[in-house]
């Protein structure tokens, strides 16, 4: 539905859009697209650390009375593992990079509702990121996992200063994700192309929107909990001190009541891809669009109500236990509505079985086997059996890894042409997803079976002649084999990157907004503003009705009604800004100042902070 | 320690479960499976209008998972968890106490003065009470082939049933995470015939021989009394396991090691190398001396 726009038009749009060249442009950038970059390579890096733990790990446990590591940095390695592919990896790579990348162009926007403080939202990522990966580099990484049950989390049990660097990373880190999740929400809500009322909206925002909500309703109680766990190792009070009145079980129920709904949040982005990839390779609608939306935003909301059930071995009342498995098993049904909508759209559809939609069969796949198993924990007395073994562990990581993270696989390969103007290679982006796929399998599927017999989870070692080692040593191997798919994928990719194909506007003929821009998008995003009559733009005739909406004035972007999409007003938006930057590094130092227990100089950087902000904001009055 | 090798009802229950969610398991999987397969096969053929799609979502999404999944609410969390949950007050005639540590397990039979250290003796046949409790951080009792896990939290004591059909040694373990030597907190239940565990009890009950060994001068007037408990004598620390009745145990270190001469003798003086971060510390003793307390220790039947 590409309408030409005249060249001086363009012209001047790119003058008015233009932002400064060099690094000092990506310091200060405000643009969506440059920002969500930013984020993609940062959580490529820490992917890469956390896959590095997981194999040293694996490597550990590949035979009995293995030497490798000892217990301390195994500790180390698995609560690392966990903290950042959940916080540093899934999160930052679906809503920084692929959110931010996409859904401006998805919904005819020319930038983020706050373009700044999406910038602000990635500088303090990263500032969390390093002072995360600081505890590492002196020997104090978190150890008691993560999830950090206390006693074990204590003063008492744990004196140094491993978990103080957990409870401020992740205080820090939600500062990040919550400033993330509010600008989606506005941005989804408000800054939609004129006329795209929510029946228009791509699945894929209505997923984004799905995961925003649930980490702003989730956070807080994880930050709350971060909060008291500090407060009690370093300034004495007694939230989870037995001895004086406290409840070791309440940092458990508060943890969870964010814990499960994160899982949701995880996985909900990977919907999301996967219903933006599955039309693309079968040329069909998404069948059951409407419940497939309300099951997106089901999913999370009824996550909300399900903590419980990783508590079932704490001794909580049997009723309690019956509640929670109760609203366990309502959280299925959005989620068989997804699988079957997903499948028969790929049956109803002509499907090309090229890599993108190879990686969601996967995905699918995954999905449904960890699902099933997960279906399997509404049996109170089963999950009490397996909860904390090698099951547990097999269960979410056909989850965590085979169904959220091969969509983000199979998004890399989709919208590469979108983000470089070339294509990937077709064949050994099939091969990478049949490597990895195998691998996969090869690594988490045993688990189920030495689980059941009874190896606990997070063990350094274990000894031999339990029946363990082949099993182990499989898995190990699976390890290595996914990584080599890893490899190739990446590879794949560079040196698509320098030798590819160039391709035009849009290779796949793909339904939404983003194919009918250049590839990669101009900074402005959008010369005409699109106007919209269905979920699947790019599928229908140009609209030629109306005056087009050009706006080649300054930094303008139509703001719309949140439910009918109806033309409100233009906003003028901000440009480039160095205070984001500024922000996170003094807010950087504040944390950094209080893992070494010097309050007194966080509080001077706070105030700095404050003068920061205050600067921000009179800058933003002068404009 | 095989949760799908049950020697009681209660985990035969929860083994049955598994295999019948496993079998509907295989039927959703090859579902889904059947119709991606379907979809690769017509790859180049229209499949089923919208309206035919939406309705098959709808059945297969949203009324069998129903119809399921209550099923396996109703069989599981109404019936089978009554078996599997704690005991009826006064239902039980024997309760074991169990105190989970950094890392080994405390055992007390309550109403006796019988203590001992990670290996639990039940009469078989017989429903016995086990009340879990900690001593410091969270852990969880574990032995699959028995029953489910229940954690043991510090201030709240939690119960679960054991009731062994055969004679035999189980094997359990801690299956929460309790810091660094998680990974060496094994323990081992011994389900005896009732009289046979009637003879062990009585005998666990009796306090220590009275000794005048070097190796029994080392152990109580040396550091070893201070963590260690053996009744009858003035060793009464109660950081480490009660030694008692050491020698009438098979394994030492929550089932690190076996319960020998060398082995005692290489966990006395090397323990930080072979379970490092335990709360013990290396005894620095000549080769006399070791011996002398080895000789000591396996006189503690």
């Amino acid at each position: 539905m590409a309408i030409a726009t005249p060249v001086p038009v363009r012209e001047r749009l790119e003058r008015q859009w233009a932002e400064r060249p060099g690094l000092l442009g990506w310091l200060t950038t405000t643009d969506h697209k440059r920002v969500g970059l930013l984020y993609f390579w940062t959580t490529l890096v820490l992917f890469g650390a956390g896959g590095a733990e997981a194999l040293l790990m694996r490597t550990q446990l590949s035979s009995p009375n293995n030497h490798v590591v000892g217990p301390e940095t195994y500790d180390q390695l698995f609560s690392l593992h966990g903290i950042t592919m959940i916080f540093f990896f899934i999160i930052p790579m679906t809503t920084g990079a692929f959110g931010n990348y996409l859904i401006p162009l998805m919904i005819g926007a020319r930038d983020m509702a706050f373009p700044r403080m999406n910038a602000l939202s990635f500088w303090i990522f990263l500032g969390s990121a390093i002072f995360l990966y600081t505890s590492l580099a002196l020997g104090t990484a978190p150890d008691a996992g993560w999830f950090d049950y206390v006693p074990l989390a204590s003063r008492q049990f744990a004196p140094g200063r491993n978990i103080d660097f957990y409870c401020l990373a992740l205080i820090f880190n939600g500062i990040s994700s919550s400033l993330a999740a509010s600008n989606f929400i506005v941005t989804i809500l408000k800054l939609r192309a004129p006329d795209m009322s929510l029946n228009r909206v791509p699945l894929f925002c209505f997923a984004f929107l799905a995961a925003s909500f649930g980490l702003l309703f989730a956070l807080p109680a994880l930050t709350a909990d971060a909060i008291f766990l500090f407060l009690d190792r370093r300034v004495g009070t007694h939230f989870f001190d037995v001895a004086h009145g406290g409840s070791a079980l309440l940092w458990q129920h508060l943890f969870w009541i964010f814990g499960h709904p994160e899982v949701y949040i995880l996985i909900v982005p990977a919907f999301g891809i996967a219903t933006s990839i599955i039309p693309a390779f079968t040329q069909h609608r998404v069948v059951a669009f409407p419940l497939v939306a309300i099951a997106e935003l089901l999913v999370v909301f009824i996550g909300f109500g399900v903590w419980a059930h990783h508590m079932f071995a704490t001794g909580l009342p049997t009723v309690t236990l019956v509640f929670f498995a109760a609203a366990s098993a309502l959280v299925i049904i959005p989620s068989t509505i997804q699988v079957f909508a997903w499948c028969l759209t790929i049956l109803s559809g002509a499907a090309r079985f090229k890599t993108p939609l190879l990686f969601i069969v996967g995905f699918i796949l995954f999905f449904v086997i960890g699902g099933l198993t997960g279906i399997m924990f509404v049996a109170i007395p089963f999950d009490q059996q397996v909860t904390d073994t090698y099951f547990v562990i097999a269960h979410f990581h056909y989850i965590i890894f085979g169904a959220a993270v091969f969509p983000i696989f199979g998004g890399m390969y989709y919208w590469f042409p979108k983000l470089t103007g070339r294509m990937y290679f077709e064949r050994p982006g099939q091969i990478s997803f049949w490597i990895i796929f195998l691998g996969t399998n090869l690594l988490f599927f045993p688990m189920h079976i030495v689980g059941l017999d009874g190896m606990p989870r997070r063990v350094y070692t274990y000894p031999g002649g339990l029946g363990w080692g082949t099993y182990n040593l499989i898995e190990t191997v699976g390890g290595f084999v996914t990584l080599a798919g890893i490899l190739l994928l990446f590879g794949n990719l560079v040196w698509s990157f320098f030798r590819g194909m160039p391709v035009g506007i849009d290779p796949w003929h793909g339904p939404t907004l983003e194919w009918t821009i250049s590839s990669p998008p101009p900074e402005y995003n959008f010369a005409v503003i699109p106007r919209v009559v269905s979920a699947y733009p790019n599928w229908d005739p140009p609209q030629r009705d109306g005056e087009p909406l050009v706006l080649d004035v300054g930094h303008e972007q139509p703001v719309t009604s949140p439910a009918d999409g109806v033309l409100a007003e233009i906003a003028d938006m901000p440009h480039e800004s160095p205070w984001p930057i500024l922000l996170a590094f003094c807010l950087t130092i504040v944390f950094a100042m209080l893992v070494i227990e010097k309050f007194a100089i966080a509080g001077i950087a706070l105030g700095l902070c404050a003068i920061v902000l205050g600067a921000w904001h009179w800058q933003g009055a002068e404009e | 320690m095989n949760a799908l090798h049950p020697a009681s009802h209660q985990a035969r229950d929860i083994a049955s479960l598994w295999w019948w969610m496993l079998g509907g398991s295989w039927i959703g999987f090859l579902l889904v499976a059947g119709l991606l397969g379907a979809a690769w096969i017509r790859r180049r053929r229209a499949g089923p209008s919208e309206a035919v799609s939406t309705r098959i979502v709808v059945a297969l999404g949203v009324v069998v998972p129903i119809l399921v999944i209550a099923t396996l609410f109703f069989i599981s969390d109404v019936f089978v968890i009554r078996t599997t949950q704690a005991p009826a007050a006064n239902a039980t005639k024997l309760t074991v106490r169990v105190i989970g540590h950094q890392w080994w397990w405390e055992v007390r039979y309550a109403g006796t003065t019988a203590v001992t250290a990670n290996e639990i003796h039940i009469p078989t046949r017989t429903p016995v009470l086990l009340q879990a409790t900690s001593a410091d951080v969270i852990h969880s009792f574990w032995v699959p082939e028995l029953n489910r896990k229940i954690d043991t939290i510090p201030g709240q004591v939690n119960e679960i049933e054991l009731d062994a059909d055969t004679p035999g040694v189980y094997r359990g373990a801690c299956a929460e995470y309790c810091g660094v030597q998680h990974a060496h907190m094994a323990l081992a239940v011994y389900a005896q015939p009732p009289a046979a565990f009637r003879r062990w009890l009585a005998q666990q009950e009796r306090p220590a021989k009275v000794s005048r060994t070097a190796g029994a001068a080392l152990f109580l007037d040396g550091t070893c009394s201070q963590c260690h408990t053996i009744r009858g004598t003035s060793a009464t620390g109660d950081a480490g396991p009660d030694l008692t009745h050491l020698a009438s145990r098979a394994t030492i270190a929550a089932l690190t090691l076996a319960n020998t001469p060398a082995d005692l003798a290489a966990w006395i003086t090397r323990n930080q190398e072979i379970k490092p971060g335990n709360r013990m510390v290396d005894v620095r003793i000549s080769p006399a001396h070791l011996r002398a307390l080895v000789a000591y220790l396996r006189s503690l039947r």
